[in-house]
């Protein structure tokens, strides 16, 4: 192992705890805020499937059931990108998560007047949804949970199961 | 993966126990969001202590009772069904089946919009529509069909039984299967209207403003109170959550001593300018122009102010038997018919202050302004201030209004200790040179640029710790409009109260005394104008005097 790969091998597991962490609060502090809702970030969408987000706001029930996969999804993918535990799978759940949410708010020319939200910063096609995406792609394909992780360690034990019973 | 595979693979055994550090090389991180989010939540429950020492208790509207469902079934006569006569009777659950049409077209094509859900989940009042009176045959025919439309149905619905037509008011009165009118002709008329359902033992829904002329003001109120009739004045906002939350800011004393009020009016198109469309069915045929002119004795009483104050300009200009399309449609913009910003706008922001403070009528008033932008042939003026003076008080209540800029200023009450700004949601912030809150301001513990008090309309608590983003959606009526669900009309709520109290007794929250308080201070507010003087209200005498 030379010393680059060390560099990157460290890039790549503070990435992924940079990006656990961001989902891991966003997810917290959902959960405790017993008044949050998604309710005004879904009707706050704009582009060509805000009709599909609105009409998830429009019934109480479909909402609750967003709201609770949303906060406990943040929660789990957070846990899962910092712990290295079925890192994976959080990559992937991750993924759709932020496209759900740049699909919501897409950053379209004349779109991004529209939202009501106050957003930081400015974009062209581009947001920071968009950029974490690919960055838990990156995550995907280049893991370090084997190592760094306990995803090691769940290997090791259900590689050694099988032999105990031997 | 395969490359991180081989790395595993390649670890000797011995190095088991560095190779579990390493797998546990992150965990700490967990331990530092812990710490995080514990300092994080220290943090809000400081603040939000904060809140606590300004909490407020729930409130209801005054509408709020139980409908009995065997409560007796109150039969309603309405007069006049112009504009808004369509939404009163809307309002108490009878809406114009073309209306209906719209909205279900418009949840057709947006989701978004929940209009027609909205009115199908009002409950019922347990009323049934059984005259109706307009002069001008459309809109007569147009209420008879609303009366009939029980089950809040388009074109297509099947109706109830149809209420009966009087071209006179007087023989609507008279009919003994109304129990209850809804009055919403033109101004000229509402007082007399409301003198004569009294005396004819009808229970009244008046709509703003109670009078007229200032002599009518008086009698209103004495056969009003003599007839014993259940009265309800139309000012809905006596029904408006965040007014109640007001209220109790200031009953407990949180702004501190209020010395300005500021309350608005901003509009900006023609019809906001009271230039509403012309019927195409409305010719001299159609319309009864006679009963239109008024009454003799309120034209009289009219024009004997206007001619002995030398105000004989603003009379007219056409002759008053002439039928005229514009005046027809159009009333508000001439005082032979109208009260003009004073009585129509200015009295809603009046009655706010009123529920609000209980200042009661002004000691003076004094007025300017003018017809500056609807040149139109108009006498009433299009741009006013008037500023009322409550010395007993210690404050002024300064009305200001144009119907040509959308600008908007909402109602600001401006204490030494705190401001409170009501518009669709109700922000206090600490005023930095506060006395009372220096202490708190030194310390850091309030900051007088974030609010102290948020109440977000449709959210049942009230905190200081409101998310920006929340604050957005409210001042943008998203969370009002979706926000637990339902979201009543207030003029629904203002209509329900006084239907509950003639089913089970009680006085409706605006009542006679302040239906004559909010008149006599739109009359003094009018007559400031009119006679380039300020007016002053001897408490004593109960009279408008010249300065």
């Amino acid at each position: 192992m030379n010393s680059n790969s060390n560099l990157q091998r460290f890039w790549l597991v503070a990435l992924r705890l940079l990006i656990g962490w961001h989902f891991l609060y966003e997810g917290l502090v959902k959960v405790l805020n017993p008044k949050w809702t998604s309710l005004g970030y879904l009707m706050d969408s704009q582009g060509w499937f805000a009709s599909v987000f609105h009409s998830m706001a429009s019934n109480a029930g479909t909402l609750s059931v967003i709201n609770f996969l949303n906060e406990w999804g943040l929660v789990l993918i957070g846990l899962s990108l910092i712990l290295g535990l079925l890192t994976r799978l959080g990559c992937i759940g991750g993924i759709l998560l932020l496209l759900l949410y740049y699909l919501s708010h897409p950053p379209f020319i004349g779109s991004e007047e529209l939202f009501m939200m106050p957003r930081e910063g400015s974009y062209l096609w581009i947001d920071r949804n968009l950029i974490e995406i690919a960055a838990l792609a990156t995550l995907y394909v280049f893991p370090t949970s084997k190592t760094f992780g306990l995803d090691g360690l769940l290997g090791n034990l259900l590689k050694n199961k099988p032999t105990q019973s031997h | 993966m395969s490359e991180e595979n081989k790395n595993q693979q390649e670890q000797p055994a011995s190095s088991g126990r560095r190779s579990a550090i390493k797998a546990l090389v992150s965990v700490p991180a967990l331990g530092a969001m812990a710490y995080g989010v514990y300092k994080k939540t220290q943090y809000d429950r400081s603040r939000r202590n904060l809140g606590d020492l300004f909490r407020l208790e729930p409130t209801t509207p005054p509408s709020a009772q139980e409908i009995k469902p065997d409560g007796r079934t109150i039969r309603l006569g309405i007069i006049g069904y112009g504009i808004r006569g369509k939404q009163l009777l809307r309002a108490a659950g009878f809406a114009e089946p073309s209306l209906i049409d719209t909205w279900k077209e418009a949840a057709r094509l947006s989701s978004k919009d929940t209009r027609y859900k909205d009115y199908l989940e009002q409950e019922g009042l347990n009323v049934t529509v059984t005259g109706v009176c307009d002069i001008f045959d459309t809109y007569a025919e147009a209420a008879i069909l609303s009366g009939s439309n029980i089950h809040r149905e388009g074109s297509d619905g099947t109706f109830g039984p149809q209420p009966k037509r009087y071209r006179y008011y007087k023989d609507l009165l008279a009919a003994d299967d109304v129990d209850a009118v809804i009055i919403a002709a033109p101004d000229h008329w509402h007082g007399t209207m409301a003198m004569d359902a009294a005396r004819a033992g009808k229970h009244v829904y008046l709509e703003k403003p109670m009078s007229w002329t200032v002599p009518e003001t008086y009698m209103i109120r004495d056969v009003v109170k003599q007839s014993g009739i259940t009265f309800q004045f139309g000012h809905q906002g006596r029904q408006t959550d965040s007014y109640l939350k007001a209220k109790q800011i200031v009953d407990k004393d949180i702004l501190g001593a209020i010395s300005l009020i500021e309350v608005c009016t901003n509009r900006n198109d023609p019809n906001g300018a009271w230039v509403y469309p012309i019927h195409e069915t409305a010719n001299p045929q159609t319309i009864d122009w006679r009963q239109f002119e008024g009454d003799d004795d309120r034209v009289k009483e009219y024009l004997d102010y206007m001619q002995s104050q030398g105000l004989a300009r603003y009379v007219g200009p056409e002759p008053r038997d002439r039928f005229s399309l514009e005046r027809f449609f159009r009333w508000r913009c001439w005082w032979d018919y109208s009260t003009g910003l004073s009585g129509d706008l200015l009295t809603h922001e009046y009655d706010a202050v009123n529920q609000i403070l209980g200042v009661g009528i002004p000691h003076s008033a004094t007025s300017s302004g003018g017809v500056y932008f609807f040149k139109d042939g108009r006498t009433v003026p299009d741009v006013l201030q008037t500023s009322f003076e409550f010395p007993d008080r210690s404050l002024t209540m300064l009305y200001s209004a144009t119907l040509a800029s959308q600008r908007s200023r909402g109602k600001v009450f401006m204490g030494h200790d705190a401001s409170m700004e009501l518009s669709s949601s109700l922000i206090v912030k600490a005023d930095p040179r506060s006395t009372r809150y220096a202490d708190q301001i030194a310390k850091g513990i309030i900051k007088p640029d974030t609010p102290l008090i948020t109440y977000i309309p449709g959210q049942e608590n009230v905190d200081a710790v409101s998310s920006a983003t929340e604050l957005y959606f409210a001042q943008r009526g998203l969370l009002y409009a979706y926000v637990n669900g339902k979201r009543y009309d207030t003029t629904y709520l203002h209509i329900r109260e006084w239907v509950e109290c003639i089913r089970n007794g009680g006085t409706p929250s605006c009542d006679i005394d302040a239906a004559f308080e909010e008149a006599i201070t739109a009359h003094m507010g009018t007559r400031a104008y009119l006679e380039g003087r300020t007016m002053y209200w001897d408490k004593d005498k109960e009279e408008i005097v010249r300065g």
